[in-house]
């Protein structure tokens, strides 16, 4: 397979990059690892007539532990996310959900700013990152701005960026559910797309949960938090008990995708086990 | 319009005029004649592609050549010392770690970067790391020998 002509470009700051974005408007793609764009322009599903490479952009690679957040460079590769002891500490969910995307290939020059903007709704990414209550650093001409999470996804292959902004970080706080947090997946068997990917994140107070977040990935179009699997939680111990009554009626709100790996009601129930196994993983 | 780039192979340096659209695979293949790097599914699925940038195990379907630019690459034809094997190389012809073959350039360079990173891996570790290398022949099993051949002689 043969992508369309493009023009390549390779900027090396962020300002530079910003300013062939807004030349070429939407006849320019972004690439930094090309994991989830290569794929794309092969099958032609996509067709710019300008590639910008932000490989090589310093300021968008690295991952900092600051006092209260991790932020991860947006060129930072999967392979490097998942042996980062600051999130393992901080947020395992995110280093362990890092350690099963894709394969070995995959994880050395795969992005999470790349796979995030490209926003395949069975990306292993959108759960966990919305369990995390991460934040997106978008910038543009004019500066930055932060878009919450929850604003983030906005269907399949969609988002709230905007045409002329590049994702160049993502914020991880450091709160008690992100410590005690997992990810689990049913995989595809070929791609390891996640079938169904479930990231749970929970903060207890004298054995009682404060706050619970549980999102998926795979299960429908857009990636979702749960919010009645979330409720139930909130308030109650822990045990095989107060899972199997949260989990009884798992992604009861949203349209669930259906295809020939999986079928909507295969879905929906294979989104409940992995809940369970999710929540049974931090009882 | 063709863009120029350098790329060290196997430790040679080239200088090419390539379309950006060009993918390294095809880079390798047709452009240097270096055919041991198989094309299988096309599809980042298969690895069968593998090679390694820098160092690191990479399905070269999955990038362009453009973005290879300056780096160095290594392929199945650099592997071996002259005529004297690389252990991999030895150990899937010693534990016949192949049936038709295709897959085996890949599984070789994506196995020695696994080796490189977890240079005694156990069975389980060894069959996890090559999740993205498929062997339609479904040879796993001498694979996975070949590979713990490898792994001792490398110790």
């Amino acid at each position: 397979m043969v992508p369309s002509k493009f023009a390549y470009h390779k900027p090396s700051t962020i300002k530079e990059a910003i300013e062939l974005l807004t030349t070429h408007g939407d006849d320019s793609k972004i690439l930094s690892g090309g994991h989830s764009l290569v794929p794309v322009l092969k099958l032609r599903l996509n067709d710019p007539e300008h590639i910008i490479d932000v490989s090589g952009i310093e300021s968008m690679g690295g991952i900092r532990d600051n006092e209260k957040s991790i932020t991860i460079g947006a060129n930072s590769t999967h392979g490097e996310i998942a042996k980062n002891a600051a999130l393992k500490e901080h947020a395992p969910m995110i280093a362990l959900a890092a350690s099963m995307i894709g394969d070995i290939q995959v994880r050395n020059f795969g992005t999470i700013g790349g796979s995030i903007a490209h926003a395949d709704p069975a990306a292993d990414w959108p759960a966990v990152l919305l369990a995390a209550d991460a934040n997106i650093v978008l910038t543009h001409a004019g500066g930055q701005r932060e878009v919450d999470i929850d604003q983030f996804f906005k269907g399949l292959f969609m988002t709230a960026m905007g045409e002329e902004e590049i994702i160049t970080a993502i914020r991880i706080p450091k709160t008690p559910f992100n410590k005690n947090s997992t990810y689990v997946k049913f995989p595809q068997p070929a791609s390891r797309f996640a079938l169904v990917g479930c990231a749970a994140a929970i903060a207890n107070s004298d054995g009682y949960i404060t706050e619970a977040r549980v999102a998926f990935s795979g299960v429908s179009a857009t990636p979702f938090r749960d919010s009645n699997v979330e409720k139930s939680l909130k308030g109650s111990v822990l045990n095989e008990d107060a899972i199997a009554t949260a989990t009884a009626s798992v992604a009861d709100d949203v349209s669930i995708m259906s295809d020939h790996f999986a079928a909507k009601k295969y879905r929906k129930h294979m989104a409940g086990v992995y809940a369970r196994k999710a929540l049974s993983a931090l009882a | 319009m063709k863009v120029p780039v350098s790329i060290t192979v196997n430790g040679k340096q080239y200088d090419k005029m390539v379309e950006p659209r060009l993918l390294l695979v095809y880079f390798l293949r047709e452009e240097l004649a270096l055919t041991g790097t198989h094309i299988g599914c096309d599809t980042s699925s298969c690895g069968a592609c593998t090679i390694h940038l820098d160092g690191k195990a990479l399905k070269s379907c999955t990038m362009l050549a453009v973005q290879a630019n300056g780096k160095s690459v290594t392929t199945i034809e650099g592997m071996a010392n002259g005529e004297e094997l690389h252990p991999l190389q030895e150990g899937f012809h010693m534990e016949h770690g192949l049936q038709c073959g295709f897959c085996t350039p890949g599984m070789i360079m994506c196995a020695a970067d696994m080796l490189k990173n977890n240079p005694n891996p156990s069975e389980e570790e060894i069959r996890h790391g090559l999740e993205g290398n498929f062997c339609r022949c479904t040879g796993y099993h001498n694979i996975v020998k070949s590979i713990q051949y490898a792994a001792k002689k490398m110790a």
